[in-house]
């Protein structure tokens, strides 16, 4: 169990070394999400005039959308690293030690997970004094963190499985761009479900982002905790599923060596 | 001596292609092998069967005493795979690359950056450590992939094409590290090439691989043994009379050609035979401009190999041609 632990360890390590080595990338994870707040907040700041947004501050209601917008869309563009580790010959490299193989991609999930949780953190906080309440107080807080935590952790393990098994960055870039902006208007991320014609508030049921943003909005308002409960619970089976996933594709990689 | 490599009968197909229809070879401890062959024999495919990467379909294989089908994590633990594209971390140094891969094959922190700076020392990669792999050359690059290979120990070393797209110049100074590693005896090495210069010069043992099978399998001198003897070429003073010529040549050698005033025959053991034919030469009254001697070098025993199978492929493509 310890060396498990200390596997996950090494890698992760690699991965942190490798990110501090290019801060760009750092600079964008942190600066893009802020760039989001601003312009929604200032673009659609009179939305909650026309109802069912639970709060009369557009910026109060937006925040726990961006946090998830950030985990989700952080979690779809995971498998382009797999994708150059495959290239590379780095998965292969790893494959000839020791080290098991689903620590390859659990520790990537787990630092998919870390990235979303350090993300979501820095939007609530630079939020918060611009009148952004959380209302939910800390529990409220731990649930945003949970819910970006999760969400992410399932798109990048269904992100792995399509790396696995397509092994292109063009297909990667292709479903990253074909997912996002869907995903992210059939949820109540930007608007309420109020405003949603009946069809799409039916698709928003169906979609894992708008779970997320369903649970972290509920925990930002301290509205709802049944909400947040049931809504962090599908997405916990969902990470379970799409991980498993994930090891069968990497399976499937491994035999068709 | 134990072997650390047996392979018996292996097979591997993708789809309709064999990649592997029936290798069995074996490398003795210490022994640096060469599995020889042209691109898609399935030399690669055969490394990565007994690295653990890829399952045999058929046939078995032992590896540092354990078998690579069920015993996958022992022997990965006993091996160092450097793989064609070896996968190390662009943005990383090459220190750091090596403390990743030691710390993958669980060596303890001190342990492992002794090792580093050990094998950075080795490969010649000392006053670059620190540098991100990013900027080394190509040959700097295979060099810290090989040393990789090696951080844990491994009693077998297995590289795939360890200087294939290297410039000249960077694959004699490879050559010359693999023969400095090969030289310890202390670890086994088998690696595959379609260099047969590189074959000749670092392996103890060549496996010539063509369409997935084992086609020829010695030490490079015997393979060059095997195949018609030296060729012999000398040149001579003058017009001599043909049949004189031939007569005098024509001891113990398979052919002689007289072709101007240019002899030419293949015999056994040249270096040997030489000075008998010149003897018999000047006897006959023959003056002698210059004479050589060619050992078969492995291009003639590659092509004598491969090319009989070519042909074999030939007739029996033209035959359900004609039957068809």
């Amino acid at each position: 169990m310890t060396d498990l632990l200390r596997d996950h360890v090494v890698l992760l390590g690699r991965s942190y070394r490798l990110l501090r080595r290019q801060p760009i990338w750092l600079a964008i994870m942190l600066v893009q999400p802020i760039v989001w707040l601003l312009l929604y907040s200032q673009l659609f700041g009179k939305l909650p005039r026309l109802g069912g947004f639970g709060t009369s501050n557009y910026l109060q209601f937006l925040t726990p959308g961006i946090a998830i917008l950030g985990a989700f869309s952080h979690g779809v563009w995971e498998g382009g690293g797999v994708v150059q580790d495959i290239e590379r010959g780095a998965i292969d490299r790893f494959l000839a030690t020791p080290l098991p193989p689903g620590a390859l991609l659990v520790s990537r999930a787990v630092q998919a997970a870390i990235t979303a949780t350090g993300q979501a953190l820095v939007i609530v906080a630079v939020a918060f004094p611009f009148g952004a309440r959380l209302d939910g107080g800390l529990p409220g807080l731990v649930a945003i963190l949970i819910a970006a935590s999760l969400v992410c952790v399932a798109f990048a393990a269904l992100s792995h499985a399509l790396a696995l098994l397509f092994r292109r960055q063009e297909t990667m870039i292709a479903v990253g761009q074909f997912a996002v902006l869907p995903l992210m208007f059939t949820s109540v991320m930007l608007t309420s479900a109020a405003q949603m014609p009946v069809w799409m508030r039916r698709v928003a049921g169906a979609n894992p982002v708008n779970w997320a943003v369903e649970a972290a909005r509920s925990a930002m308002l301290g509205t709802d905790w049944a909400s947040v409960i049931v809504h962090l619970g599908a997405l916990a089976v969902l990470v379970v599923a799409m991980e498993t996933f994930a090891l069968v594709a990497l399976g499937r990689y491994q035999r068709s060596l | 001596m134990t072997d650390i490599i047996t392979a018996r009968n292996l097979t591997k197909r993708y789809g309709a292609v064999e990649a592997v229809a029936d290798v069995s070879f074996a490398v003795a401890e210490g022994e640096v092998v060469c599995l020889l062959g042209p691109n898609g024999a399935g030399k690669s495919t055969t490394v990565r069967i007994l690295a653990t990467l890829t399952r045999a379909d058929g046939g078995s294989a032992f590896v540092a005493g354990y078998d690579v089908h069920t015993q996958q994590r022992s022997v990965r633990a006993a091996i160092g795979y450097v793989a064609q594209s070896a996968g190390t971390d662009a943005y990383l140094t090459g220190r750091e690359n090596l403390l990743v891969q030691a710390a993958a094959h669980r060596l303890r922190r001190s342990e492992a950056s002794h090792r580093a700076a050990e094998l950075l020392d080795l490969v010649g990669l000392a006053h670059a450590a620190d540098r991100i792999v990013r900027t080394y050359s190509g040959g700097m690059q295979r060099r810290l992939e090989i040393a990789m290979g090696m951080v844990h120990r491994p009693r077998l070393l297995f590289l795939d094409e360890p200087t294939t797209g290297l410039d000249p110049e960077a694959r004699a100074t490879m050559w010359n590290e693999l023969t400095g590693l090969a030289h310890e005896r202390t670890l086994s090495i088998l690696l595959t090439t379609h260099y047969l210069e590189e074959a000749d010069r670092l392996a103890d043992r060549i496996v010539i691989i063509s369409h997935g099978r084992v086609i020829a399998e010695g030490t490079p001198e015997a393979l060059k043994a095997g195949l018609a003897g030296d060729s012999v070429s000398i040149e001579l003073a003058g017009s001599p009379p043909a049949d004189m010529v031939m007569a005098a040549a024509t001891v113990g050698a398979r052919a002689v050609t007289l072709d101007g005033n240019l002899l030419r025959t293949r015999v056994e053991h040249g270096n040997q035979a030489l000075p008998a034919i010149l003897s018999r030469l000047a006897a006959a009254g023959c003056q002698i401009e210059s004479a050589s001697v060619a050992r078969p070098t492995l291009d003639d025993v590659y092509l004598h190999h491969t090319g009989r199978s070519f042909t074999v492929d030939d007739d029996a493509a033209r035959r359900a041609a004609v039957a068809g």
